[in-house]
């Protein structure tokens, strides 16, 4: 953690680039999802379906805030979801994507 | 079937957002986890076992079926089956099984009086990745131990334990059941635990299976369980309890976990024979939703028994919804009430403020108390019977008499423990 390119698990950067963890499956439920480690075999629970696309799309967007506006979440709610990808990021659920070269 | 369920409403609206505990009441598309008792057949005879296990039922799924559970499993994405029995480890095919879920993403946890973990299966355990050993104990010195599971168990769990962690296996389990004559060595079984580098798991005794017959004499006292209850205050972060002792929350500090009694919510049962009951501890036909085998599986069963769909809503009426504690304990365990004979809306008989004991005691004298329809314990002696029950231990040297038939023979016949 003290290696200025591991970012540690605690510090959640909204303005990077992030995905769902390789290792974890979501499994869809009528109030938002199962999510499940593979690897620590912890399991965690989505509250929402938006949540759900939003975690779903994160590797389609440049940052984890951009995924918050193309999913449509308003403002008011955006600190709320922060606070929910930072524990799914601290819990390994979801993981910083290596910088990729775009086009 | 509605004759005792609690009165719910009919298909109320699950609500949208709010906490997990109130949508886990509505159920899910399929099990968080579930139980799945591969074989009635067991060395021992415990005077608890929540299963009556014993002998082998002739009907169990075979290999084919039981991959065919798993393919299922798989594909309703259930990450991990807690397995069981009987003893599970006695199949011949249970350690294909165990490759077979694994190879499909179904992770398994399973539990063993530890009968078949030789230096060999420890080591091939410890290099298999997404498996879970249980070793059940139920005392932490042999005296207390084997007098509820039998002469020489606390021995063999122990020498599980021993090739466990010589092997390198990590995060393995000390599996343990509550009861009177155990609870006052939880401080004990940690040091034991620690010893092997172990992790403890405590659960609730339920009067279920055997378990009915010896719950008089077993199930923790009142001060028993405040005690219980103050040290899992003190170590829960440190010890597993498949949140089996949401009723104590009813003394104040709601436990870490899930407080919610899950039966066909979130959990389900499936026995060897493939019969879906709500919970592990719920063997008994008025619980029973369907069977794998027929049309449309284990996931017809799940998604649309009448039965499941029935424990799919909250509790509305009854005497516990009125109770200032009912919100911390929903109401306790369902397979409690229903084996000793209490209302399913009413009171768990352990109901830590004591609404329990006064339902115990208001039971009508001439009450039958539900017994299950199935019993698969042994009919003869076994090797090392438990001697709670004040019957003469079995010399473990005795030679066994000829089994009466196919299913009498215990299915570790002849082998040599040790």
């Amino acid at each position: 953690m003290t290696t200025p390119t591991a970012p540690a698990a605690d510090l959640f950067d909204p303005d990077l680039p992030w995905r769902r963890a390789r290792s974890v499956a979501l499994r869809p439920e009528p109030f938002g999802a199962l999510v499940y480690h593979f690897g620590n075999r912890k399991l965690s629970f989505l509250k929402s379906r938006t949540l759900v696309t939003v975690v779903e799309t994160l590797a389609d967007h440049p940052s984890a805030t951009a995924t918050l506006v193309a999913c449509g979440v308003p403002e008011a709610q955006r600190p709320a979801y922060v606070k929910a990808l930072a524990d799914l990021a601290r819990s390994q659920m979801i993981e910083r994507r290596p910088e990729e070269v775009r086009a | 079937m509605t004759a005792v369920l609690p009165s719910r409403p009919a298909a109320p609206e699950r609500p949208t957002g709010g906490r997990l505990v109130d949508q886990f009441e509505y159920g899910l598309d399929a099990p968080i986890c579930l139980t799945w008792e591969l074989t009635y057949a067991c060395n021992l005879a415990c005077v608890h076992c929540l299963s009556s296990s014993g002998r082998r039922d002739p009907r169990e799924l075979t290999t084919a079926e039981a991959e065919g559970v798993i393919d299922e499993l798989q594909r309703m994405q259930v990450f991990y089956v807690n397995v069981g029995g009987g003893e599970p480890t006695v199949r011949p095919d249970f350690w294909h099984l165990l490759d077979y879920a694994i190879g499909h993403d179904v992770g398994v946890k399973f539990s063993t009086n530890g009968v078949k973990l030789d230096r060999a299966r420890a080591e091939q355990l410890a290099a298999t990745d997404y498996v879970d050993v249980q070793i059940s104990l139920d005392g932490a010195t042999a005296e207390v131990n084997d007098r509820v599971r039998g002469t020489g168990s606390f021995a063999t769990a122990t020498k599980a334990l021993e090739n466990l962690a010589e092997a390198g296996m990590k995060d393995f389990k000390v599996s343990v059941v509550v009861t009177r004559e155990n609870v006052s060595q939880l401080d004990d079984f940690r040091t034991l635990t620690d010893r092997y580098g172990a992790q403890l798991r405590i659960t609730r005794f339920r009067p279920s299976g055997r378990g009915a017959d010896v719950w008089d004499q077993l199930h923790p006292t009142q001060a028993q369980q405040r005690e219980l209850y103050a040290w899992l205050l003190a170590n829960g972060d440190r010890v597993l309890t498949g949140d089996s002792f949401f009723h104590l929350s009813a003394y104040g500090q709601a436990l870490p976990g899930l407080n919610l009694c899950g039966a066909g919510r979130v959990v389900c049962l499936i026995d060897p024979v493939g019969d879906v009951y709500a919970c592990p501890f719920a063997i008994h036909e008025q619980f029973l939703a369907g069977n794998v085998r027929s049309e449309g599986g284990f996931q017809r069963v799940w998604q649309q028994s009448e039965l499941f769909a029935e424990l799919r809503s909250p509790q509305t009426g009854g005497a516990c919804t009125r109770c200032a504690h009912f919100d911390a304990c929903r109401g306790g365990c369902m397979a409690a009430k229903f084996f000793t004979g209490l209302p399913l809306d009413g009171p768990d008989p352990e109901c830590v403020q004591g609404y329990g004991e006064t339902a115990l005691a208001a039971r009508d004298l001439d009450l039958v108390k539900p017994k299950s329809h199935l019993d698969h314990s042994h009919t003869g002696p076994v090797r090392g019977q438990p001697t709670l029950l004040g019957m003469p231990a079995v010399p473990a040297a005795s030679t066994p008499a000829p089994p009466a038939r196919i299913c009498d023979e215990s299915p570790l016949a002849g082998l040599q423990l040790g």
